[in-house]
């Protein structure tokens, strides 16, 4: 991803309406990001454009997406959280 | 370098619940009105407002507008304007009808009335008994809030400028406010607004504290860039705090995992509440829990390698009753604080939530200062709601529920003064040569440094500095020392230094620019707390205690005065609080408690 992509993408991560998203957003851009391939960076670009509650409910399960890479973006989210937490 | 200038009749900066109400008005009174803001609007913190909106619509039960009043007074320990408090309180049925007819979609009774639930300090018949007022949109209240003032807004043909961020006031020789500068994230193109009226809704400044329930954006820009320009901030050394945050991340732990068996322990493992609170233990009120965790962290038996938090332990009780009780506790522990809160205690700290002070305004959203002896000198141009205004609805402590309530009231009451003040014909003034100067060069700076300080940690000196000297409970000693490291921090805060130099989607540049507006808010906070000898609402000294003179440590013969700090010189000043309704006997003064 171009510098200029990569930095719009963050500041939308790092600049939610939400707490706990700026803090799970940024932690996965810091850590899990880089590891991503072009299509889920693609995916993971589009779950940032979603609403903060969405995306949240998405992250903690509470809701499922159909997009099958999305998904297994938020998968990794999921997984990265407990990671990060050990 | 010549600058590019956009014209507007208004410019408002900050897209959250009040710069949008602000904007409907302006927008629909046919004038040109731009709105700034860092983020697209339904991403502004607003969305975070779960409780409500409150409002004396008496659907569920009788209420009034008086009873209503009563508890904003004596929930703000009397420091709040009692003009501002009445009017904000008789304003509210009608903003919240009007939301309503923006398509909001406000909870409802059976027979179709706005549902109404009670809130914590609103109560009927002048402190009775609770009362069912405040109005709500499920759990989502500021998110169907924005989006329904957005729409209005977009059908209003109000321009809006997305992801661009304010830099400063211009205002001219004569002190008149003109619009402001800003910056275009994507291009890093330096714009000036020039405005015949100019709005700050910028929101509050939770994140100068280590640990914030606020989210990342809240980093106070209005109260910097007013700050640059001499404007005073008041009262800001009042700020909410909840008792258990997440130490480091600010993340709310809801006060039912103590009411299910969770309990406080210092590094020790001693359950200290037992101490504080003989019979409540942990179960005492949300400030003796906060002090007595502050006190323990205060005196050394704080866990961890700063020593700067105390633990909230329910690894005895049953995994299943957790899981099924406090739901959202397990992945709260492990996301936030990476611990398995079944088999370990989870660190907690008390976490600042909201600002009750900020920039000066009478109840019109017009911003005064002080002037030749007169407190309320309109500083023309210029207006304020929200979080970042200081009405003064709050006063020393806001009730649940009335943060909603104020952004809707005062960015309406600020919308309405500018349009009436722009009819009256006020024509764009001259804008002075040397207009974008200073934003220019605060950039240029930021940009060509080099061996300044590192903006991270700058920050997080600030945020640790505050959280130590200046959090829920506080020590004169600290706070002398907090004041003297404040302006350290500040030294630094001044010589920001960036690695890179791009002018498109400069994220670095950005959050240095924030933290120049963070520190002024903290310089602000730290000196006015240290400043008032008295405990008063938020505002908890240990050297000010309850005693029969001064009950809960509030002294109304010294300290009934609301504080007026200074950035030009770092000095304060004070001005009386308005003890006068506006059509109803004043709320006398008395005790406060519930």
């Amino acid at each position: 991803m171009e510098r200029k992509d990569y930095e719009r993408l963050r500041w939308r991560c790092i600049r939610r309406a939400l707490l706990e998203l700026d803090i799970t957003l940024t932690r996965f851009l810091d850590d899990g990001f880089s590891s991503l391939d072009e299509v889920q960076q693609q995916a993971f670009v589009a779950l940032a454009d979603l609403e903060d509650y969405d995306l949240w409910d998405l992250i903690t399960g509470k809701a499922e997406i159909d997009d099958p890479v999305m998904s297994e973006v938020v998968a990794m989210l999921r997984k990265s959280r407990v990671r990060l937490a050990e | 370098m010549s600058i590019p200038v956009l014209k507007f009749d208004a410019v408002i900066v900050g897209a959250g619940g009040a710069g949008l109400r602000s904007a409907i008005q302006l927008s629909e009174a046919g004038l040109k009105t731009a709105v700034l803001s860092k983020v697209f609007p339904t991403r502004s913190h607003t969305v975070a407002a779960q409780g409500g909106v409150a409002a004396s619509l008496g659907n569920s039960e009788e209420d009034h507008w008086t009873w209503h009043m009563y508890d904003t007074v004596k929930g703000s320990d009397w420091l709040g304007d009692q003009d501002a408090i009445e009017f904000m309180c008789r304003k509210a049925n009608e903003v919240v009808v009007e939301l309503e007819h923006y398509g909001m979609p406000f909870d409802r009774t059976d027979d179709g009335k706005i549902y109404q639930r009670p809130f914590g300090g609103h109560m009927s018949n002048f402190g009775e008994k609770p009362v069912r007022r405040s109005c709500a949109a499920a759990d989502r209240t500021g998110h169907a809030m924005l989006h329904a003032m957005y729409q209005r807004n977009v059908k209003a043909n109000t321009q809006f400028f997305v992801e661009w961020m304010a830099l400063d006031l211009i205002r001219d020789e004569e002190g008149h406010v003109i619009g402001v500068t800003a910056m275009e994230m994507e291009t890093g193109q330096v714009v000036i607004f020039h405005s015949r009226a100019t709005i700050f809704a910028t929101g509050g400044a939770g994140r100068i504290y280590y640990s914030s329930t606020n989210a990342f954006i809240n980093t106070g820009d209005g109260l910097g860039m007013a700050a640059r320009a001499g404007i005073p901030l008041e009262d800001m050394e009042f700020w909410q705090f909840h008792p258990t945050g997440v130490a480091g991340a600010g993340v709310l732990i809801t006060e039912g995992v103590r009411g299910e068996g969770g309990i406080l322990r210092n590094s020790s493992k001693e359950r200290f509440m037992e101490r504080y609170a003989p019979n409540a233990k942990d179960l005492a009120s949300r400030d003796v829990v906060s002090r007595a965790m502050a006190t323990e962290i205060k005196e050394g038996r704080g866990c961890g390698v700063n020593k700067d938090y105390v633990l909230l332990d329910i690894t005895h009780l049953d995994p299943a009753t957790i899981m099924k009780r406090l739901p959202g506790i397990h992945e709260i522990g492990i996301q936030f604080a990476g611990v398995d809160c079944l088999k370990e205690p989870l660190p907690v700290v008390p976490t600042c939530h909201y600002q009750m002070g900020g920039i000066p305004t009478h109840y019109s959203g017009r911003v005064v200062v002080p002037q030749n002896g007169d407190f309320n000198t309109v500083v023309p141009g210029f207006y304020a709601g929200g979080e970042c205004a200081c009405a003064s609805v709050h006063g020393a402590n806001r009730l649940g529920t009335n943060s909603l309530l104020d952004l809707l009231v005062f960015g309406k009451s600020a919308g309405d003064s500018a349009v009436e003040d722009l009819k009256a014909g006020k024509a764009h003034r001259d804008l002075p040569k040397d207009a974008a100067d200073k934003a220019l060069a605060r950039i240029a700076a930021i940009d060509n440094r080099k061996g300044g300080a590192n903006v991270h940690e700058t920050r997080l000196a600030m945020q640790r500095t505050m959280q130590d000297h200046a959090g829920v409970f506080r020590f004169g000693d600290m706070l002398k020392q907090g004041v003297e490291k404040i302006l350290e921090v500040e030294k630094a805060a001044r010589q920001l230094e960036i690695k890179d130099k791009s002018m498109a989607w400069n994220t670095a540049r950005s959050e240095a620019l924030e933290m120049e507006n963070l520190i002024e808010v903290a310089k602000a906070t730290m000196i006015s707390a240290e400043a008032r000898k008295e405990s008063r609402g938020a505002h908890v000294r240990d050297d000010a205690p309850d005693t029969e003179e001064f009950p809960n440590g509030r002294n109304d013969k010294e300290w009934l005065k609301h504080t007026l700090f200074s950035p030009v010189d770092n000095s304060i000043t004070y001005k009386p609080v308005n003890l006068q309704p506006l059509t109803v006997e004043t709320v006398a003064l008395k005790t406060r408690s519930y």
